[in-house]
């Protein structure tokens, strides 16, 4: 019988030790995810060039023309939500903590239906390139574009920072490559497409990427489902014998265990989504408030199907790759840390083919999302900065779109730096951080400008900046800043996320700004609010797509 | 447009109605998503332990069931939005633009 049991854990024990060969000596290159990532890379450069050609004016630079339609936007809009944050992320937090993880999931979600009743079409129907377009429809251009700008680039470039952080350590991982090569990589990728393709290229690498990424997540949740014979209560089951917490991982723990907590996490997630000015800026690229509506049914599908599979992928996970030795390391930890498991997974089930493809996957999966920041922070500096408010509307189409490139080379740069910077940082948190930033500095402006008559230049800018003041200082004086990165004692404000807080001080500050603002730019700006309601809920004077 | 033609759609019946039609729609199904979401939000917070009840004997618990479900929602809720905005309000919208475009 002892023979017996030796016998079942020779293979184990070997595996073991070839990984432990593998961590000690320099990680090979793994040449199947190289190729399939090759293939991928060749083809976009592809679309690039099909897409530069067809990339003449600004409107096709920064919306793609306006000509995508529902379901194309849709996918976009879900290749961006479904990020390698979100697919690592989340599938990890499932992984060690169970059910937590979906409670992410959930807000990030919750958050897409009231993008859709309140925001995306009135987006559309009132603005043209950029979120400030519409911020500032009725209100004075120059602050208020400056403001809406700043806003634009902290956000973009944390969530820049978030995903060049996660992908050099992925793809030094996954790929045998340095992680200082590996974020060169990404930056110099990330502006090719967004120099040469504009939108229009931004937006199909997008497509593609979600296209591939949904069905790497389909196959691998089928393979998960085959294992378990097709039956979540035999997941569940194996998941909560052989998982440390038991059972515990079946219902919420400890991460919304306080109700202020909770709120602020979930009005971050929700609202926070409504302010990321790369999601914001794809609503431009339909051609109508129709089709912007379409897109979002479509993008929620998309999102909560991809929810769905990770909640298989990260509970099989804790069987299949929790239980194998061969997938930790001699002290018993995941190799390559928590956030490898849905890359673990994919070699479980699939092999080393498999695993070749999703890893190819997940370096696309970034260049996708960060081409996207990335032209959102370069149409910003571009068309809200120097074409509206340095050159006042007097600048060439041809030095907008120069300006827009070098921005985006410089973003590019600044990316690159950043990156090398912060090194280790859990990645599905930061991006949770960017979302609080972007609910309190972007979506109270954008939200009140729209649906309140009273706001007037002076309360957007103060809102704004209320928003991105108190936002950052409580999260440098929340848990994780304050005690674990500058490792003082005690956080001086003790919730972790500070959303209810910094979003309802945007809100106040704009409001008390403008019911305050008795000057006669404030009352013309209150009167020209009946046109831009008309115009956002007809559409009557929006702009249309451009002929091609 | 000139101030005449927004006084002129300000008062048309049509954007009168259309207003009223969209603002329902919009505001209950917003609501409904408030409520559906930070009612579960609270739940977590308050009494996680409803959530961890076991569903039919077995493992899989009342909370996974309640996460799908409201996954399930949150797209029933866009879907029930645009099928209305198609079929009631773009209608409407489409016969006030005929309007005022004459």
């Amino acid at each position: 019988m002892k023979r017996l049991l030796a016998l079942f854990l020779l293979p184990g024990l070997l595996a073991t030790d070839l990984a432990v060969a593998a961590e000690n000596s320099a990680r090979p290159l793994n040449w199947t995810a190289i190729g399939m990532f090759m293939v991928f890379v060749l083809f976009t450069l592809g679309v690039t060039r099909w897409a530069a050609l067809r990339t003449r004016s600004t409107r096709d630079f920064y919306t793609a023309g306006g000509g995508m339609t529902g379901f194309q936007n849709g996918l976009a809009i879900a290749g961006d939500m479904i990020s390698a944050a979100s697919f690592l992320g989340i599938s990890a937090m499932m992984f060690l903590n169970g059910y937590d993880g979906l409670l992410y999931a959930l807000g990030v979600l919750a958050g897409w239906p009231i993008i859709l009743f309140l925001i995306a079409e009135r987006l559309r129907n009132l603005g043209k390139y950029t979120f400030a377009d519409v911020v500032s429809y009725r209100l004075e251009q120059t602050p208020v574009r400056l403001t809406s700008a700043f806003g634009t680039l902290t956000v973009a470039l944390m969530y820049l920072v978030a995903q060049m952080v996660g992908a050099g350590k992925l793809i030094e991982l996954l790929f045998g490559i340095d992680y200082v090569y590996a974020v060169m990589l990404v930056g110099v990728l990330m502006v090719f497409y967004v120099t040469f393709g504009g939108m229009l290229a931004t937006t199909w690498v997008q497509i593609i990427k979600a296209v591939m990424l949904l069905f790497g997540t389909s196959f691998m949740a089928f393979m998960v489902l085959k294992h378990f014979g097709f039956s979540i209560e035999a997941m569940f089951a194996g998941a909560t014998a052989v998982h440390a917490k038991g059972t515990a991982i079946m219902a919420p723990g400890g991460l919304l265990s306080n109700p202020i907590d909770a709120i602020s996490l979930g009005l971050g997630m929700m609202f926070g989504t409504a302010g990321l000015p790369h999601i914001l800026m794809r609503f431009f690229t339909v051609s109508d408030a129709k089709e912007a509506r379409k897109s979002v049914f479509y993008a929620t599908g998309f999102i909560g199907y991809f929810y769905l599979l990770l909640i298989i992928v990260g509970f099989g996970a804790i069987v299949m790759v929790g239980t194998d030795p061969i997938f930790r390391d001699a002290s018993g930890a995941i190799i390559g840390g928590g956030n490898m498991i849905a890359v673990h997974l994919a070699q479980a089930v699939g092999g080393n083919l498999f695993l070749g493809f999703i890893s190819a996957v997940a370096f696309a999966t970034i260049l996708a999302v960060v081409a996207g920041l990335a032209l959102s922070g370069a149409s910003a500096v571009s068309h809200d900065l120097y074409a509206c408010v340095i050159r006042k509307g007097r600048a060439t189409e041809q030095q907008e779109m120069r300006v827009s490139r070098i921005a985006t080379l410089c973003i590019g740069v600044l990316a690159i730096i950043l990156g090398l910077m912060f090194e280790s940082q859990n990645i599905a948190f930061l991006s949770g951080l960017v979302l609080a930033i972007a609910a309190s500095v972007n979506f109270p402006v954008l939200f009140l400008s729209m649906f309140w008559k009273g706001l007037t230049t002076r309360g957007a800018v103060t809102g704004s900046l209320a928003g991105l003041v108190s936002a950052i200082a409580l999260l440098i004086l929340s848990p994780a800043v304050w005690v674990n990165v500058l490792h003082h004692q005690q956080a001086l404000f003790p919730y972790s996320n500070p959303a209810l807080f910094s979003m309802s001080l945007a809100f106040f500050s704009a409001w008390l700004f403008s019911v305050t603002d008795a000057s006669p730019r404030a009352a013309l700006e209150r009167g020209r609010y009946l046109e831009q309601f008309i115009r956002s809920m007809t559409g009557i004077g929006a702009s249309g797509a451009s002929k091609h | 447009m000139s101030p005449e033609d927004i006084e002129l759609i300000r008062q048309h019946p049509d954007f009168i109605q259309l207003v009223r039609r969209k603002q329902r729609l919009y505001w209950s199904l917003t609501a409904a998503m408030l409520v559906i979401y930070y009612g579960f939000v609270l739940l977590v917070a308050f009494s996680p332990a409803h959530l961890g009840q076991s569903l039919s004997g077995g493992v899989t618990t009342v909370g996974m069931l309640v996460g799908v479900l409201i996954v399930l929602t949150a797209f029933a809720l866009t879907g029930f939005y645009v099928y209305r905005a198609n079929n009631v309000i773009d209608p409407l919208n489409e016969k006030l633009k005929q309007e005022c475009a004459r």
